[in-house]
């Protein structure tokens, strides 16, 4: 049984007010400033996923397009307190944001169009360190000096302005996977996947691949911007070299692999777990130990779950031999036989 | 090139032309792949394609289909130029083929693979979408016709050899194409798996499918094919009916040698 979107939509909605609800109750904002990390995640695993887990092409520049988001918010304030402009809500910030980086997503997308695997990966890494470089000469946005924003201590109805980000991610991050979700019912979806498994015959089939692949590049990137520029109001200081940091990237990648890539729900799992382990980690152990947590976790799932955990569980559900649908075969059932 | 397919040629030229290939050349590098091919071939032809290894015969079916681009020449389809078509255009105007080596989508189940075609290249032909339960039945009828109806479910990771090739000739199928161009299909199968898939084509061909059929096995060809054309070195040296080709001097030397 398929749940209709608007059902969809409804019940995540009704999750989403539940968990803010409870957040509240615990009285303690530091959930807030967590949560709020967790929930950027969901929505760059989720758009990285679009053209990594569905499309097949890795990106390696999600770091690019989320600080383009994030500078694009930079740029507007500044031009807004300079001249004493009426301020301008988070919301529209995160549209402006997600126009900018689908436009470099569309751009990335036709430039990079004829490039396949690792190729294609060198391509979107390049593209964030020329994008970082011209950030960092651009004096307008701080340069390498950096941003600071100063945000609002309150909002009318929510109280402390921090919730009001966090309730903005979290609905930023149901329309992220409802999108997903979306895409991958659709004939976008099985276009997708054609090309992800083999384009030249996709091609043959009827697939627009290349328009297609524009679609994937525009609307993953743009996401990552929306994701990316609420960022400076939360973190009140802006840097070059935090915001393009290789914890984007990695995050970004290391998410739905370790969810699994086939679907919305194993970015949004991978998403909660490593980030939620993360801020666990920063306030027990060290901020300096989420990488080496991923990376671990990474190899892990690599060797003994390449199709991450909902994989796992899909062939786990699926362990009837006879009649074996799931993502991997039971190879270890054929004697001899080397997998 | 020989003379034993003028004739054949000719009456070709009379009916109507499906596929038209002028002056068609194609390099890679310095090696010339095809020189100055020149074919028609009918609607509701079934024409074979033979040659030695490394005589052409992808190249130009990859040139035909778009996957390739070829430097010289024109590519007609039924009086359209197809010059500067991608692959994907092509075969929404009804020009569909399967791989030498099947290619299916590996993560999509059979049913899945026969839906790609039809949800893309079929509803840009039609310019409409099948409903929903029209392209569940299209997809099923077909893996049927193919002898594949019990496996809908499955990944093409479960199926055979044969299995793979009816499932690349059925996607093909599904694209619902005016010329349908066979590559290699019957390559490393059994004397009976060869009949299933040679009586799928002839079924295909009496339903109005014009059929190029690419094969290195002779016996496959000789029963198939109304026509043959065949390609040495990248040129045609012969063309017109498989009996009469088989008898040319120049088709003896390319495969049996001088």
């Amino acid at each position: 049984m398929i749940v209709r979107t608007p059902v969809f939509l409804l019940i995540w909605l009704g999750i989403c007010a539940l968990v803010f609800a409870a957040s509240i109750g615990l009285n303690n904002d530091y959930i807030f400033f967590a949560g709020y990390v967790v929930l950027q995640y969901v929505v760059l695993s989720t758009a990285w996923n679009i053209l990594g887990g569905y499309c097949g092409y890795v990106n390696f520049g999600s770091a690019a397009f989320f600080a383009l988001g994030a500078y694009s918010s930079v740029a507007i304030y500044r031009l807004v307190t300079e001249n004493d402009l009426y301020g301008i809500p988070i919301p529209v910030l995160m549209l402006i944001g997600g126009v900018v980086s689908g436009v470099v997503g569309f751009g990335m997308g036709y430039l990079t169009l004829r490039l396949r695997g690792a190729f294609f990966a060198i391509a979107t890494l390049a593209l964030a360190v020329v994008l970082q470089t011209l950030v960092v000469n651009w004096d307008y946005v701080g340069g390498s000096r950096g941003a600071y924003i100063i945000r609002p201590e309150q909002i009318a109805p929510i109280g402390n302005y921090i919730r009001y980000l966090f309730l903005i991610m979290m609905l930023l991050a149901v329309a992220a996977i409802t999108i997903a979700r979306l895409i991958e019912h659709s004939r976008l979806g099985y276009g997708f996947a054609s090309i992800r498994d083999d384009e030249l015959a996709a091609e043959a089939s009827g697939v627009p691949t290349l328009r297609l692949k524009l679609v994937a590049t525009t609307i993953s990137g743009a996401l990552m911007g929306m994701a990316g520029a609420p960022f400076p109001y939360y973190i009140g200081y802006l840097q070059p070299s935090s915001t393009f940091g290789l914890d984007y990237a990695v995050n970004s990648i290391a998410m739905p692999l370790i969810g699994g890539t086939t679907g919305w729900v194993g970015p949004l799992i991978g998403a909660l777990l490593l980030g939620s382990l993360q801020q666990i980690a920063t306030v027990t152990i060290s901020s300096a130990v989420n990488l080496l947590i991923v990376g671990c976790l990474l190899v892990f799932f690599v060797i003994i779950a390449p199709n991450g955990i909902v994989g796992l569980i899909h062939t786990y559900l699926q362990r009837k031999p006879e009649d074996f649908v799931g993502r991997r075969p039971v190879e270890t059932e054929i004697p001899g036989q080397v997998p | 090139m020989s003379t034993v397919g003028a004739a054949n040629t000719s009456s070709a030229a009379a009916t109507d032309t499906l596929l038209q290939v002028d002056n068609l050349g194609k390099r890679f590098g310095g090696f010339v792949a095809l020189e100055n091919i020149v074919l028609s071939v009918a609607a509701g032809e079934r024409v074979g394609l033979i040659g030695p290894n490394g005589s052409g015969k992808s190249t130009l079916v990859n040139c035909i289909c778009g996957t390739l681009r070829n430097e010289q020449g024109t590519v007609y389809f039924g009086h359209r130029k197809l010059d500067g078509l991608n692959a994907h255009q092509r075969t929404h105007l009804g020009l569909a083929r399967s791989f030498q080596l099947p290619r299916p989508f590996v993560s999509l189940t059979l049913a899945d693979n026969i839906r790609i075609p039809l949800i893309y290249a079929v509803a840009a032909r039609r310019g409409s979408h099948y409903a929903a339960h029209e392209i569940e039945e299209r997809c099923y009828a077909l893996l049927r016709e193919v002898g594949l109806g019990d496996k809908a479910r499955r990944l093409p990771r479960d199926l055979t050899q044969v299995e793979m090739r009816k499932l690349e000739l059925a996607r093909a199928m599904a694209a619902e194409p005016k010329l349908l161009i066979a590559d290699e299909a019957m390559a490393g199968l059994t004397h009976s798996e060869i009949e299933d898939i040679l009586s799928l084509l002839i079924r295909l061909n009496e339903q109005g499918v014009t059929i190029i059929l690419i094969e290195h096995i002779m016996s496959a060809v000789m029963s198939f094919s109304r026509r043959l054309i065949v390609l040495v070195s990248g040129r045609k040296i012969a063309d017109g009916m498989p009996d009469q080709v088989m008898r040319d001097p120049e088709v003896e030397r390319a495969y049996l040698g001088q």
